[in-house]
């Protein structure tokens, strides 16, 4: 068959066939018992040509309600924010995207050298020593550092803040499962992590706190006192924290963080869905050999010209098999990527001025939704989230907002029942004052 | 070439430069101090670049030239599977509607990305031969553990939870037995034979009442098909496992064999080899998993269906379910791009694929069985792996052979892996290569070859022609430097 992606032509087949010594390319799967040879064709799909499949796609994507053409206040952990156009140029450049993991270092600066920088950047917003070259995302982040606590401190007990994102959470308890560490939830009291209730579950078995800053409900936790009741009990304590919050928050590496982890998604990665999104994980010096992941490194070469290489291996799967201290391998090197040059594009100036505007627009909503006789629960300090008492079942409202254009907040009963008809708002830099004004407007003017 | 040091972002900072354009505020204006406790107020701005877009631009279009992709050139990186990444993939990844669309979404606002989630599932069970396919893991060693959760939680389910052993070939990638590990389980590593091929008797042997599952790649790293697998399989449900099957080589199989009818009870693919995913420089991947159907109760939550109305649904009432894996569904952006690629090619197509792919193998393990050692001469499939023990008794190791095809464009191919062969070099030309380039690397490989008899220290001093030489890994590893900083702070420290 002839094929735009298979060059070999049938002369080339026929020499190919003769210089292997074989008249058929059946003969190179004899080896294949007879018995479990498959038959025939995949009853798939038959093959589109390019222009009709684009065609098809283009109208499947158009069944799709996206956050481009309508209004989004969707968050609890993915966010519609201002993308740098500049960011799909650089990672649309082929040598970076069909390339793979660095192995060979002479030919892979430029990717190593990103990585770097990636975790130059990492380290800097969070305020830890080193950052890795990214994990998954945040959920899978926030449960490798869970397991590092685990193995770092021989204990076999996580406290997880019930502020922390649900599903993060899950994803915790499940890694936590398989190596028989116990999960216990620390309550919440106003929308953040009760202290008092911490004292009262740490204990000597407690290999690691993990709290989100902010945290699932937007507001911003105060980490220092529940870092050092952490440390009094010689547990590691474990931040989850949205790093565009950190443009203008304390970042958890002052403020006691032993690990940061967390998802660089705002930082020009989109949506998509859920995925690839792009998983960071930041450490202190001391737990620079306990991290998972890739590790990149500057050096010289013979010549003393500076280099990157992949450095610290002799943690990972390839060398130490089933001592590794993860089994991660492909990461997320191209989203690691596409953040970095967010982060270059806003830089020191932009990531404060972006955040900020989090800060203030949903400030803005707060007090709009509040004139117009919402309860905005929870008191204290927010980031880019606040959580509104609807009156209404919020998935049922959330139908009504999509057909005006609007992509209504997370149906916080879904999750906690105590919390039915309540939605998580997020509002980001890129919401006007009028898209707010009219969101307020459509939920108040919202009958059943 | 360039012999000065590449300049990191960090050093092209001019403070007051911007990169970036957000609209103007336009809401009421506060004081961070007003609306945040003081102590949480940074005090100190996060270091991070002052530069303009141009500058930005050149900056990565400098690094871009500095790095080899599969665009630049071919690159027979055993058991990575690097084919051409087709760009209709790229195009239809960023359509709006799959782009920008957020995972939390009503479900009635989503259908068209929930239908092509479901076609693309099916499709993969057909391929595979499985009973039911989660999209979840979002690589393939994630889809290990993802799968060893899963036969955790049957033989847990079943009475069974003593069961704490995983056999592994020691031919096996090793994110093989460190899934193993983090799903709870202890590994048995088993020598493959004289032949390369699982030891019969060796797995014999480990099996036993605590044996959970086999973890076998099939074909193996060696890029040969375990023909015994009926038998092996038997001997592993005999005692009461499992049997995994590695999808990492699946480009090998495609429409011959398929793991379901081969006797495995689950399978990871990953996305990002057979299924075109571009591999990013290291990521992102997919790894979906697939299941036979006594595993379908416990597979990760929550589950992809058809309603009988034709709307498709997120099932999370799962009572068995070994729980999330990933928060919300997996790689999507990847997904995409592999039903795209499966759209691209059909049936036939896939076949194609994977005849093409073994022949290409074939053919460059003939033209350089002459001039390296093979140390497992019978037809091999997508890959095949040469020792470089001969040019190591002449002083060139394999690493040598491995930089000097570094000067001829090529990335190199796979080295020391599989762990069971000397100076290991392991070559997966892919279906996507034409003859000419196949040809063109074989003749550089018998150059070298050539090389390491009549001037040895060109291969032992190569690359020659790179942006920079070999660097000193041991200098990065002992006093490592993870990140950039500030000249002075580094004084002042
Ligand atoms: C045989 C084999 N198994 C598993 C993996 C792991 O896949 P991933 O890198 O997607 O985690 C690889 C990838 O390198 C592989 O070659």
């Amino acid at each position: 068959m002839k094929h735009r992606y298979l060059p070999m032509t049938e002369q080339d087949k026929q020499e190919m066939l003769d210089r292997v010594g074989v008249a058929t390319i059946d003969e190179l799967f004899a080896d294949i018992p007879e018995k479990v040879r498959f038959q025939g064709n995949y009853n798939i799909k038959p093959a589109k040509s390019e222009a009709a499949l684009m065609k098809e796609l283009l109208q499947l994507a158009g069944k799709n309600k996206d956050t481009a053409s309508n209004v989004s206040f969707l968050g609890a952990g993915v966010y519609n924010h201002y993308k740098p156009v500049i960011v799909d140029h650089v990672i649309s450049r082929s040598e970076f995207y069909t390339a793979y993991t660095p192995y060979q270092p002479e030919i892979s600066q430029g990717e190593l050298q990103a990585i770097f920088e990636f975790q130059t950047m990492i380290a800097e917003l969070t305020g830890m020593d080193i950052a890795n070259s990214s994990m998954y995302d945040g959920g899978t982040a926030l449960a490798e550092a869970g397991m590092l606590a685990a193995g770092h401190t021989r204990r076999k007990k996580l406290l997880v803040s019930g502020a922390v994102h649900p599903e993060y959470k899950d994803v915790v308890t499940m890694y936590a499962y398989g190596q028989s560490i116990d999960v216990v939830t620390i309550p919440t009291k106003d929308g953040v992590t009760d202290v008092e209730a911490l004292k009262g579950l740490i204990d000597e078995q407690t290999a690691g706190v993990i709290v989100q800053y902010p945290n699932f409900f937007g507001q911003i936790e105060n980490l220092q006192p529940l870092a050092d009741i952490t440390h009094e009990a010689k547990g590691l304590f474990i931040v989850s924290a949205n790093p565009l919050a950190l443009g203008v928050l304390t970042p958890p590496g002052k403020l006691g963080a032993d690990i940061t982890v967390g998802d660089a998604q705002p930082f020009g990665i989109s949506e998509a869905f859920g995925g690839p999104h792009c998983g960071y994980f930041a450490v202190t010096t001391k737990l620079m050999r306990k991290v998972p992941g890739r590790l990149v490194g500057e050096t010289v070469d013979q010549d003393g010209r500076r280099g990157y290489v992949l450095t610290l291996q002799a943690r990972e799967q390839h060398i130490r098999r089933d001592k590794a201290t993860s089994n991660i391998c492909s990461n997320q090197a191209l989203l690691a990527l596409a953040s970095s040059v967010a982060m270059t594009a806003l830089g020191k100036q932009g990531m404060q001025e972006m955040a900020k505007q989090n800060i203030v627009k949903t400030r803005y909503a707060k007090n709009a939704f509040e004139a117009a006789g919402f309860e905005v629960v929870y008191k204290g300090a927010h980031f880019n989230e606040i959580v509104v008492n609807t009156k209404h079942n919020v998935t049922q409202l959330n139908k009504a907002l999509i057909e005006k254009g609007i992509i209504g907040g997370f149906d916080l009963g879904r999750v906690y029942p105590e919390l039915e008809n309540h939605a998580l708002i997020a509002v980001t830099e890129i919401r006007t004052k009028e898209e707010i004004d009219a969101l307020v407007a459509e939920m108040g003017a919202y009958n059943e | 070439m360039n012999n000065e040091n590449q300049t990191l972002i960090f050093e092209i900072t001019k403070p007051g430069r911007i990169g970036y354009n957000l609209e103007p505020l336009d809401v009421p204006n506060f004081d961070l101090e007003e609306l945040i406790p003081s102590n949480l107020v940074r005090q100190e701005a996060a270091e991070l670049p002052e530069v303009s877009e141009l500058d930005i631009m050149r900056h990565y279009t400098a690094l871009s030239r500095r790095n080899h992709g599969v665009d630049s050139g071919f690159y027979p990186l055993g058991s990575c599977t690097m084919k051409y990444n087709p760009k209709i993939n790229e195009t239809v990844a960023r359509f709006s509607g799959f782009a920008n669309i957020h995972p939390l979404q009503d479900e009635s606002t989503v259908q068209g990305a929930m239908e092509l989630l479901y076609d693309l599932q099916t499709s993969l069970q057909e391929i595979t031969g499985m009973d039911e396919v989660t999209l979840q893991p979002a690589a393939g060693a994630h889809g290990e553990w993802t799968a060893l959760m899963m036969i955790r939680a049957f033989h847990e389910a079943n009475g069974e939870g003593h069961r704490n052993k995983v056999i592994v070939p020691d031919s096996a990638h090793g994110t093989n037995p460190a899934s193993a590990t983090v799903a709870g389980f202890e590994t048995i590593t088993i020598k493959s034979g004289e032949d390369g091929l699982v030891d019969l008797e060796d797995l014999r042997r480990v099996v036993g009442p605590d044996t959970a599952a086999l973890m076998l790649t099939n074909p193996n790293t060696l890029g040969l098909f375990e023909e015994n697998i009926i038998e092996m399989a038997n001997i592993v449900h005999g005692v009461g496992g499992k049997v995994y099957y590695d999808g990492a080589n699946l480009n090998a199989v495609m429409s011959k064999a398929r793991p379901g009818d081969m006797g495995f009870d689950c399978v990871h693919l990953n996305l990002h080899k057979t299924f075109t995913g571009p591999h990013g420089g290291g990521g992102p991947g997919s790894g979906p998993v697939g299941v036979k159907a006594d595993l379908i109760p416990f597979l990760p939550k929550p589950v992809l269906v058809k309603k009988e109305d034709g709307t498709y649904h997120f099932d999370y009432n799962r009572p068995q379910s070994i729980g999330r894996v990933k928060p919300y569904y997996g790689n999507f952006g990847i997904n995409v791009r592999a039903y795209t690629y499966i759209r691209t090619m059909g049936p036939d197509g896939l076949k194609a694929v994977t005849e093409y792919a073994v022949l290409n193998a074939n053919y460059m393990m003939r033209r350089l069985e002459e001039h390296y050692d093979l140390p497992y001469n019978r037809h091999c499939k997508h890959e095949f792996v040469l020792s470089g023990r001969r040019q190591k008794k002449l002083g060139v190791r394999t690493l040598d052979i491995a930089k000097r095809l570094l000067d001829f464009g090529y990335h190199p191919p796979t080295v020391y892996f599989p762990l069971n062969v000397e100076e290991g070099i392991m070559i997966e030309p892919t279906e996507t290569e034409s003859k000419e380039t196949l040809d063109a690397f074989c003749d550089a490989m018998i150059q070298i070859a050539q090389e390491t008899i009549d001037n040895s220290a060109l291969v032992q001093e190569a690359p020659h022609t790179t942006v920079v030489n070999r660097l000193d890994e041991t200098r990065a590893a002992r006093t490592p430097v993870l990140r950039y900083k500030k000249q002075e702070q580094v004084t002042v420290s």
